[in-house]
């Protein structure tokens, strides 16, 4: 597996992510700095987590527009997959390669905690080794992931099996104590129409390692392994 | 010229901001305070001489492309 992990000033989930698909994959990421032009022939491109450029404007507003995005939605139309967590979710939507927005938490308060989501499809390359129903626990740490979207948009993604997790409680149950943030349905994680696109908020990469609290992002990066091999 | 770019969250748009005004604003005893909304001023600086309708078109496309986001905000464009 190829991967490029797009790195911006403020970004800073990178290392984890490359320890990660090096753990799974066997094969090093490749670091593309945001001030580069080439991001070479990957299978998949992460936009990993972070602040990039502290935020300025509105999260992920920056970055969508910066050159190297402009590569990263060519490669986009071309087929390659893009995984975006967290901050890299909040540039796929500033891009549009996602619909929807990601506003304040209605609470106003940076939310750094484990969480269950519930996998809502199987039916794509990133969650194809996993079941639907599955619940697994994973981190979310932001400040800005409350996921908004208008009603057409909201029963597109639904009626066309595009939401990836939702935010429930430990039984999988989808209920308003489980919402974290204020996303409209629960919503943590969202795909593109042809499904190459996978944009979250919770933060899979941290529930990989051994000395991490749990491996539930296993199944996931696995799931884009198999796609890809 | 100075042009003056006023961004709001658009109406139906939960603005979490705009309700910890409106709480803090109860606190402080001010009475009579209905919805509080929050949103960004950004001012610019155009070239003096510019065509008023070039720069007006000129600027909606900033706000299309970068300094708004049409999914949740509306805009407002002021030039004098």
């Amino acid at each position: 597996m190829k991967t490029s992990i797009i790195v911006f000033p403020g970004t800073k989930c990178e290392k984890d992510m490359a320890m990660d698909v090096e753990k799974i994959s066997g094969r090093k990421a490749n670091m593309i700095w945001h001030k580069e032009t080439d991001i070479g022939n990957p299978d998949i491109i992460i936009l990993p987590g972070g602040f990039s450029y502290g935020d300025y404007l509105r999260c992920g507003a920056m970055a969508a527009h910066s050159p190297i995005m402009q590569e990263v939605i060519k490669k986009a139309k071309n087929g390659t997959k893009i995984l975006g967590v967290c901050n890299g979710f909040q540039m796929l939507v500033e891009t549009k390669l996602l619909p929807g927005a990601l506003l304040h938490n209605r609470t106003l308060k940076f939310i750094c905690k484990q969480v269950n989501l519930r996998t809502e499809t199987n039916n794509s390359p990133f969650t194809q080794n996993m079941n639907k129903g599955d619940i697994i626990k994973v981190p979310i740490a932001h400040g800005e992931g409350n996921y908004f979207a208008d009603e057409k948009t909201i029963k597109t993604l639904e009626d066309n099996d595009r939401i990836a997790f939702k935010y429930c409680n430990e039984k999988g149950e989808i209920d308003e104590e489980s919402n974290p943030n204020g996303s409209i349905n629960n919503i943590a994680g969202i795909f593109s129409e042809d499904k190459k696109i996978l944009g979250m908020m919770p933060h899979p990469e941290n529930s990989i390692l051994d000395y991490q609290a749990n491996q539930n992002g296993k199944s996931l990066f696995e799931g884009i392994l198999k796609e890809i091999a | 010229m100075k042009v003056t770019v006023k961004i709001m969250l658009k109406n139906g748009v939960l603005d979490p901001q705009g309700k910890a005004i409106e709480h803090a604003l109860g606190g402080l005893g001010f009475e009579g305070v209905g919805e509080v909304r929050q949103g960004k001023v950004i001012t610019l600086e155009m070239e003096d001489g510019m065509d008023k309708e070039e720069v007006h078109a000129q600027v909606v496309r900033m706000c299309e492309s970068l300094l708004a986001n049409p999914v949740i905000e509306d805009y407002d464009i002021e030039i004098i």
